[in-house]
């Protein structure tokens, strides 16, 4: 399962380019920074996306992870890896850039109230009110809309610790420096989310799987 | 036969187990835990399938031009750090503190002992850096047990707001930093020691998000009370105080005072 992007893990020859690119740029190689962000844009963009769920936050996140990192460049000097601190910068980056597009959202719908009858609507309830019809189902763009929406119904937290768990192969004790909790914290909130997608999301996956067997999914 | 848990399950299909849990071979001989296994594994490849726009080769080099006009000449060192304007008044304050106790100690040593050793000068200078010091260790007391206290203004509320505590973290962090250094100068290593605990602590509180979720305020409560740090700072407060009480303690007594507080 484990899928560290490369960067973020660093074979020992791309740490040690990354340190002297590090040492130049403090150096006032300015020019220097720019071996670090042509490396390890992809990979944060990666991690971007899969957090906000579009490419115009994803991009904005990238953009600030490495400006912060620029910035506070001086107190990284003693740091192990380059890929690795990035890489955090952008997943808090991206938690606060969710949350201020949540507010955004909430002003946007309802500038009074949270929700129609005063009360927090919980997103997954929309997610299953909506089954579609077994017809429906077989189509990937409907159940890409699902699975989307079941993501938006987590957490920051939960969707933060789910990526960074599941889809890029972080340890726990990373997951919960970002989300600063302790292991134990971090490692309930990865449970949480699984089993909140799962909830959402298993009638269609099963559904698909069925598809699949009966050759109606192309 | 009893089943595996939904967690249990998770922390299998996820990588969190430990290796000799016995979830493979109880997988290996229970239908029922292997077909809830493949659902999730089902939900999980349907996520795995969610496609993540390719940016492009040149994505990179596309940031560093969108980045590069915004970034200033040179990232800032640790020395220009120093400089910000919050640590510039903490150094500021410190540094008043240190120069008052070295001109006070100068005017009594004159008027008292004309003659006498650098020793009085040492004793004066320290006892306007215990006023301070202990002022301080009060000031970081009193908002750790705050934040233990700490609830959410409406009972309905998911998230506690901690900012207030949280940038009160932000400007003791920077007395604490020079109020270590000058315990480590003055040789007082107990102090020191304390103070860089506290500054740990001080350090997570201060890179906490402003409106924390009841498991991360309990977190954070957890981590002060595992380090019992509220404990050690009373102790040293107190300890603060007797000295500040004591007209002239004699270089013994500052040596035994410095022993007890590194044993705690």
């Amino acid at each position: 399962m484990n899928r560290m992007p490369q960067s973020v893990e660093s074979t020992p020859a791309i740490a040690e380019s990354d340190a002297l690119a590090v040492e130049r740029t403090l150096a006032g190689e300015r020019d220097a920074f720019r071996v670090l962000v042509e490396r390890h844009s992809q990979t944060v963009f990666r991690l971007a996306y899969r957090m906000t769920g579009n490419r115009h936050d994803a991009e904005e996140v990238v953009q600030e992870a490495f400006l912060r990192a620029y910035q506070k460049l001086g107190q990284f000097a003693a740091r192990a890896n380059f890929g690795t601190w990035v890489y955090r910068i952008a997943a808090n980056y991206a938690i606060d850039r969710m949350r201020q597009r949540q507010k955004e959202e909430a002003r946007r719908q309802n500038p009074n109230t949270d929700s129609e009858d005063g009360m927090e609507q919980d997103p997954l309830s929309k997610v299953q009110d909506a089954a579609p019809t077994p017809e429906r189902l077989t189509q990937s763009l409907e159940l890409r809309a699902q699975m989307e929406r079941a993501l938006a119904a987590l957490s920051h937290a939960e969707r933060t610790a789910f990526v960074m768990r599941h889809w890029e192969g972080c340890g726990i004790e990373e997951i919960a420096e970002v989300l600063k909790s302790n292991s134990s914290a971090a490692k309930n909130t990865v449970f949480r989310a699984v089993a909140k997608l799962r909830k959402a999301l298993q009638p269609f996956a099963g559904a698909r799987t069925q598809a699949k067997v009966m050759g109606t999914e192309s | 036969m009893k089943h595996l848990t939904e967690e249990e399950l998770i922390a299998f299909r996820e990588g969190m187990t430990a290796e000799k849990t016995g979830i493979p071979q109880h997988l290996a001989g229970c239908d029922e835990c292997r077909a809830e296994l493949e659902r999730l594994d089902a939900v999980l490849a349907a996520l795995d399938s969610l496609p993540v726009p390719d940016p492009g080769e040149d994505y990179g080099r596309r940031v560093w031009q969108q980045i590069a006009p915004r970034l200033p000449e040179n990232p800032a060192r640790w020395w220009q750090v120093w400089m910000l304007p919050r640590r510039l008044a903490a150094i500021g304050a410190v540094s008043a503190l240190v120069i008052a106790a070295f001109f006070v100690g100068r005017i009594s040593t004159m008027r008292s002992h004309p003659g006498d050793n650098a020793a009085n000068q040492q004793q004066v200078r320290e006892r306007v850096l215990v006023v301070a010091v202990g002022q301080h260790l009060g000031r970081s007391e009193m908002m750790l047990v705050e934040l233990s206290n700490a609830e959410p203004a409406d009972p309905k509320q998911k998230q506690v707001n901690i900012s207030a505590e949280q940038h009160r973290a932000e400007d003791l962090l920077e007395e604490n930093r020079l109020y270590r250094q000058t315990a480590l100068q003055e040789g007082d290593a107990g102090l020191a020691n304390v103070l860089d605990e506290l500054e740990r602590v001080l350090l997570d509180v201060a890179h906490s998000p402003e409106e924390v979720t009841p498991a991360q305020l309990e977190a954070i409560r957890h981590k002060i009370e595992a380090q019992g740090i509220l404990f050690k700072v009373r102790v040293v407060s107190k300890e603060l105080e007797q000295r500040q009480d004591a007209v002239k303690p004699s270089p013994t007594q500052n040596d035994s005072n410095k022993r007890e507080r590194n044993k705690v």
